[in-house]
């Protein structure tokens, strides 16, 4: 058959322009198929990375233990809680967890924490406010705090605190000064503001205040465990089958970042439906391009076809020869609206550096791999018309004229 | 001598009913190998429609048809394209040769289907060929710049490429000057002595039909001399 490759080839080097013409349609064609996967790959990137980049990706949370129910002697159930005093659930073993989540592929970071609700008070001043306790050179794991940062810095020690900036305006502090700070279970503290943070979320930037974890456990009173685990993944989409994961291997309630985002899920999976359906377009045009071109070339050379059928070329060869042409095509196209895709795709900016107002092309979802593939398929299926048209030839129409 | 290929009874019969075309009609033709024959007869007696049957390239309405003791009215597409590749040469009137590959590629074709391949021994013969049909320089011209006797030349030299036992030429010399017509005849003539292949050339050109040891004349869909 590298006979029949070498026919094929010629037919097309026999008509450079029409061949040219063709192999252009074909790349616009990828072109678009690639700048489709870039940009659906790209938005929703942006959009995850704005939605959930902040976030944890799987999340341990204490369960409350039931309180534990005892039977009198008389058949009466004695319930036994302790008065006054908050019950906070705790993950006791965290320390033994740690490591063994910290091992589990997929994991970026892990980020044990102690939160719990309080008070600052400053003067006369008071605030609401949700107090996270961090491990010291952990606190940029999950919430990028550090790029946040507009004054003073994120570095948690003893004795320290870092506040959103409506909540430190609201109480006129400045970085340096001392603020009280009583949680919920009534243990008080004076603390230092040594960083205040923006993250433009209201909610985050009005309420919250992060301390070291040795500072939370005194505040909350808990000598031992922390009340949450948050986990940072390499992968988002990796969620589901990670937590699940870490789950069967610790027995904890770890839980996705897609449980409770479904309407984000449906929104980005109608998106790539709109992404696929353009592409199949895409390919629906090379296909019906090269079917038509070919079979022109078919009608065009129904003599020379009738030689070679004369001389002892078979109805496979024939076929062969066209099927080749088909191929040779959606390579050539292939190939270059590949890599006019990459060209076209360079000047916009990487995938860490997207900004609001242009479109977050990603270059390195361009599927240009798959483009080349789905094309040299599309273009072998569309010449496999004309090649059995041209099959058909009978050896007679050698001698006509 | 003994025969090459024998036709009984053909009849060749374009379309049906009210515009139907009776060409042959009981057509009865034996060839022996090594002879060089003329097949005469005046334009639409169906010269063209005889060699296209006896070349395999269609099949007549009814009649039996043997060559070199195969039957060929039973034989497939596939069987006859093998048979036609080693067995019969053709030169045609029209579109004779392909015209984006040049004189050596269009007369080594025939082996190169066969092959796979275009062999360097193959290409060696062609080579050859083109030489004894005195093309020696003009062995890697394109087609499409060679003029119409050398056309007809390179034509010739590819029906012998896989020295076939039978070559059919349709009116080869009829779009040629007189001068290009008898140099191809010549040709014609030099390897039908010095190699024994048989051809069978349509005219109606009674000078060229002199040139052959015998006249085949068909008239009426019949052998009528
Ligand atoms: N494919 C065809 N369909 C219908 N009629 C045909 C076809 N080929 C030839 N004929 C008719 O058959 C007759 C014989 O044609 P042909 O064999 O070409 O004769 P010749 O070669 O002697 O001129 C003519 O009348 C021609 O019109
Ligand atoms: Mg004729």
């Amino acid at each position: 058959m590298l006979y029949a490759l070498k026919i094929a080839t010629r037919y097309l080097t026999a008509n450079k322009a029409q061949t040219a013409l063709l192999v252009t349609g074909v790349a616009v064609g990828v072109f678009i198929f690639i700048f489709m996967s870039a940009l659906i790959g790209g938005l929703a990137e942006f959009i995850l990375s704005r939605t959930v980049g902040d976030i944890s990706h799987v999340t341990i949370e204490a369960e409350f233990d039931d309180p534990p129910l005892l039977i009198s002697p008389r058949g009466h159930v004695l319930v036994v809680a302790e008065r006054g005093r908050t019950r906070t659930a705790t993950l006791t073993e965290a320390a033994t967890w740690l490591p063994l989540i910290e091992a589990v592929p997929g994991v970026k970071a892990v980020s044990p924490q102690i939160t719990g609700a309080g008070f600052l008070t400053r003067g006369a001043q008071v605030a609401q406010v949700s107090v996270t306790g961090v491990e010291p050179g952990r606190e940029s794991a999950i919430l990028d705090l550090d790029g946040y940062m507009v004054e003073g810095e994120a570095r948690l020690g003893s004795g320290l605190i870092v506040l959103g900036r409506e909540l430190a305006d609201d109480l006129a502090l400045t970085i340096g000064q001392t603020l009280r700070v009583q949680s919920a279970n009534g243990v008080t503290a004076a603390l230092t503001l040594s960083g205040i943070f923006d993250t433009g979320n209201g909610g985050m930037d009005g309420a919250r205040a992060f301390t070291s974890l040795s500072t939370a456990r005194t505040l909350f009173a808990m000598p031992q465990g922390v009340t949450r685990i948050e986990i940072k993944l390499g992968e988002l989409n990796a969620a589901d089958a990670t937590a699940q994961r870490i789950r069967a291997m610790t027995g904890l309630d770890a839980v996705p970042w897609t449980d409770g985002a479904e309407q984000l899920m449906e929104a980005l999976n109608a998106q790539a439906q709109t992404g696929y359906f353009l592409k199949t377009f895409a390919l629906i045009t090379i296909v019906i391009g090269v079917a038509s071109a070919l079979l022109l070339s078919t009608y065009r050379r129904r003599p020379e076809i009738g030689i070679m059928r004369a001389m002892g070329a078979g109805r496979r060869f024939v076929i062969f020869v066209f099927v080749a042409q088909g191929a040779l095509i959606g390579l050539m196209g292939g190939v270059t609206g590949a890599a006019l895709g990459y060209v076209a795709l360079l000047p916009f900016p990487s995938r860490d550096a997207f900004e609001a107002g242009t479109l977050p092309m990603d270059i390195t979802q361009g599927s240009y791999g798959l483009a080349i593939t789905l094309t040299v398929i599309g273009a072998i299926l569309a010449s496999i018309l004309p090649a059995r048209s041209a099959a058909r030839v009978e050896p007679v129409t050698a001698i006509g004229q | 001598m003994s025969a090459l290929l024998e036709v009984r009874d053909l009849f060749k019969t374009y379309g049906t009913g009210d515009t139907a075309t009776r060409v042959l009609r009981g057509l009865n033709l034996r060839l022996e190998a090594g002879e060089m024959a003329a097949l005469l007869g005046p334009s639409g007696s169906g010269k063209s429609t005889l060699l296209t049957i006896l070349g395999t390239l269609t099949k007549p309405t009814s009649g039996s048809f043997v060559m070199l003791g195969n039957d060929m009215i039973a034989a497939g597409d596939k069987e006859l394209t093998d048979f036609r590749n080693a067995h019969i040469g053709f030169v045609f009137q029209f579109h004779n040769l392909l015209p984006d590959f040049t004189a050596l590629e269009n007369v080594v074709f025939p082996s190169a289907v066969r092959e796979g391949r275009e062999t360097p021994a193959a290409r060696a013969r062609g080579r050859d060929l083109l030489t004894r049909m005195g093309l020696a320089d003009r062995i890697n011209f394109p087609t499409a710049n060679l003029s119409g006797g050398q056309k007809q030349r390179v034509a010739v030299a590819r029906a012998l490429m896989n020295s076939p036992e039978l070559v059919l030429a349709d009116e080869p010399t009829g779009n040629l000057d007189r001068a290009s017509a008898m140099q191809v005849m010549d040709l014609i003539g030099q390897i039908n002595r010095d190699e024994g292949t048989t051809f069978l050339i349509s005219t109606h050109d009674d000078k060229i039909a002199g040139l052959c040891q015998r006249q085949i004349v068909v008239g009426d869909g019949v052998v009528t001399g």
